[in-house]
């Protein structure tokens, strides 16, 4: 176990800076995901971390020591690649021994802990397989049970779930997460699916531009975006964002409700909200539509639980409220998070 | 009604025998039987019918059939020494050649100033026809002229022409005489056929290797084993089916090459030094007419080229299969 520390990390491809100053810090035994849209750099990052990447500038510390000029084996590292990287020749008993056998432990030593990593992901039964004699969802096993064998001082895991069908992926998070809680390695996430991150992170640090956005739990993340970038970016569907004056307002679909159902709202906003075309899910309905009594006329999204059973058509305007504490504040030109605004709506607007 | 209906659309299209899938087959199948038949089969079926009879030049009748041809091929010195001379030559060669193609195809994968143009002259050879690029090093390997020789006198391995009382290092004479004395003759067949080998052992090896994707190579360096290990254990097992093809191909050229034996050394020096099956078959059965034991000297290749095609055609059903 170990804090992984970077300062000031810069990775430049040919004019491309793919890395542009990333300062983090890991805590001991704290599950970090880096999330961003491709190609944001968080991959790189994670190389960068683990010693396959060298860095144009900054530094790296694992455990205190600066691991800028280590290969990777010195690191004391793991990692779980996206496409797994299992070795196809090898059965999963030599997979998993491989990189014991690189330490140059004695046999009795790597069958002991080649079956207790195996036992762990409970994968004892395919040892004599080869990879592709494997589903999916054995592969991914395999590969953390080949990443865990050297109890590292770190993990990196580079989108591990995303090969896996929908299904098993919530699965695999929830079981992923509980492996690392048992182990308590430090562990580091890369994913670009916010579920993910919002789901198994102690802290997300949401990436763009080779640039941290913004770090925080996954909580904070979502109810105080630092820009228009993170607001846009979390969330299914994401936040709303309607420009009135020189601010942006921000508020999540699941926020703006029909005013009949939303009476206990501190402060209530009402909005005129011009329903075009209505999605139901099962679990929820999702009304998209116009609102124009605040600001400029936007495109917006309300998410309703299935629970409120009001009948709401395409066509028709309906009277919907937000609780002003819901409502997040940006500035129109830099985009950052910024204080509430007061500000009244177009009363003559509402009752059209 | 109906029936009208029926008759027009019959009248829209007709089909001709350009929709027949069957009579299509046998069409676009004809060339390639022919060609099959008439340039591998026919002269096939001949060799086999030549070497179990007496046919000459000056007596071409298929009359006798006898096993006498194979007794007197068997016999003969020279064609024992073009026999072993045949796989001393391939196994040699072939092994060199997997050796250096995996060192150059590893050098050619990384990224380096001028790659392309290495590769280029790397790869050159390979698109040179044998007998021109044989002639090169005929004349590389004169037995006055050589600019070998001429570089081993100027480095002192050996004596310089006109100056008394030095002693060569390598050789105590003015030249080495690559093709004039055996041991250093057979040396240069094994180095033209390694020479000309190389090239696409290379290219083959090189597409093996890129298609080693790269997530293997990070997990390797992930899971901290040298660079030994990481070529035994990991590389060379994931390279192993593409270099099997790299051998095979590298097997069947030297194997029943006759032109580079053929311009450098004519089999020699004396008695046939050099002689391969080939080169041997063609002296015996086409320079002096005796057809029956050229055409017996030849089929002492086809064991082999059976194995190497049963080899070929598994690992294609294997590659076909998975």
């Amino acid at each position: 176990m170990a804090v992984v520390e970077t300062r000031g990390l810069e990775k430049q491809f040919g004019d491309v800076k793919a890395v542009n100053g990333i300062n983090l810090t890991i805590g001991e035994g704290e599950f970090l995901v880096l999330l961003g849209p491709s190609g944001c750099g968080k991959t790189t990052t994670m190389r960068m971390i683990a010693g396959l990447e060298k860095p144009t500038r900054g530094e790296i510390y694992i455990a205190g020591r600066k691991v800028n000029d280590l290969p990777p084996r010195a690191r004391k590292v793991a990692m779980v690649f996206q496409s797994y990287a299992l070795y196809p020749h090898m059965t999963v008993y030599n997979n998993i021994a491989f990189p014991l056998k690189a330490e140059k432990r004695s046999k009795d030593d790597i069958r002991r802990k080649v079956e207790w990593a195996a036992g762990m992901f409970n994968i004892g039964h395919l040892l004599e397989r080869k990879p592709r004699q494997l589903s999916g969802g054995e592969r991914q096993r395999v590969a953390l049970a080949r990443a865990v064998v050297r109890e590292p001082d770190v993990f990196l895991l580079d989108e591990p779930l995303s090969n896996l069908d929908a299904k098993l992926r919530a699965l695999a998070r929830d079981e992923l997460k509980q492996y690392q809680r048992q182990l308590g390695v430090t562990t580091l996430y890369v994913t670009h699916d916010q579920v993910e991150a919002m789901g198994m992170g102690d802290r997300v640090a949401v990436i763009s531009g080779g640039q941290v956005r913004q770090l925080g739990t996954p909580q904070e993340l979502y109810r105080t975006p630092a820009d228009t970038f993170v607001a846009t970016f979390l969330g299914s569907p994401p936040m709303n964002l309607v420009e009135k004056d020189t601010c942006i307002l921000g508020f999540h679909p699941e926020h703006i409700l029909p005013a009949e159902v939303h009476s206990h709202a501190h402060d209530p906003l009402h909005l005129a909200f011009r329903v075009t075309r209505v999605e139901y899910l099962g679990s929820e309905r999702f009304l998209y539509g116009v609102v124009d009594s605040v600001g400029d006329p936007t495109r917006i999204v309300s998410a309703i639980p299935s629970l409120v059973t009001l009948n709401i058509e395409a066509g028709n305007t309906y009277d919907f409220v937000v609780d002003r504490q819901d409502l997040s504040f940006f500035d129109k030109t830099t985009k950052q998070r910024i204080a509430p605004v007061a500000f009244d709506h177009d009363p003559a607007r509402i009752g059209e | 009604m109906d029936t009208t209906l029926i008759s027009h659309t019959e009248e829209a299209y007709r089909p001709s025998w350009r929709d027949n899938s069957r009579i299509l087959a046998v069409l676009m199948l004809i060339p390639a039987a022919v060609y099959v038949i008439l340039l591998v089969g026919v002269p096939f079926v001949m060799a086999i019918l030549f070497a179990f009879s007496d046919v000459t030049v000056g007596d071409p009748a298929l009359d006798r059939f006898t096993t006498d041809t194979f007794q007197r091929v068997l016999n003969d010195p020279n064609f024992q020494r073009a026999l072993s001379n045949n796989f001393l030559f391939t196994i040699v060669s072939q092994a060199a050649v997997l050796v250096l193609a995996n060192i150059l195809a590893a050098a050619l994968t990384r990224n380096f100033r001028g790659k392309w143009l290495v590769r280029f002259f790397i790869l050159l050879p390979w698109a040179t026809p044998i007998a021109i690029g044989t002639i090169g090093w005929l004349w590389m390997l004169d037995s006055v002229y050589s600019p070998i020789d001429w570089t081993f006198r100027n480095l002192g391995l050996l004596k310089q022409v006109g100056v008394m009382g030095q002693v060569g290092i390598l050789k105590n004479s003015t030249n080495m005489y690559w093709l004039g004395e055996p041991g250093l003759a057979m040396f240069s067949v094994i180095l033209v056929q390694i020479w000309r080998m190389l090239p696409m052992s290379t290219v083959i090896v090189m597409a093996g290797l890129t298609s080693i994707s790269p997530d293997i190579r990070d997990a390797v360096q992930v899971d901290g084993v040298g660079w030994w290990r990481e070529w035994r254990e990991v590389t060379l097992p994931l390279l192993r089916p593409i270099l099997m093809v790299a051998l095979l191909f590298g097997i069947i050229f030297t194997f029943t090459d006759m032109t580079v034996v053929y311009v450098l050394t004519r089999g020699g020096p004396p008695p046939n030094t050099t002689q391969v099956l080939a080169s041997w078959a063609y002296i015996k059965g086409i320079q002096s007419g005796n057809l029956s034991e050229g055409a017996a000297t030849v089929l002492f290749m086809l064991p082999v080229l059976l194995g190497v095609a049963l080899v070929m055609l598994r690992i294609a059903r294997r590659s076909e299969v998975s």
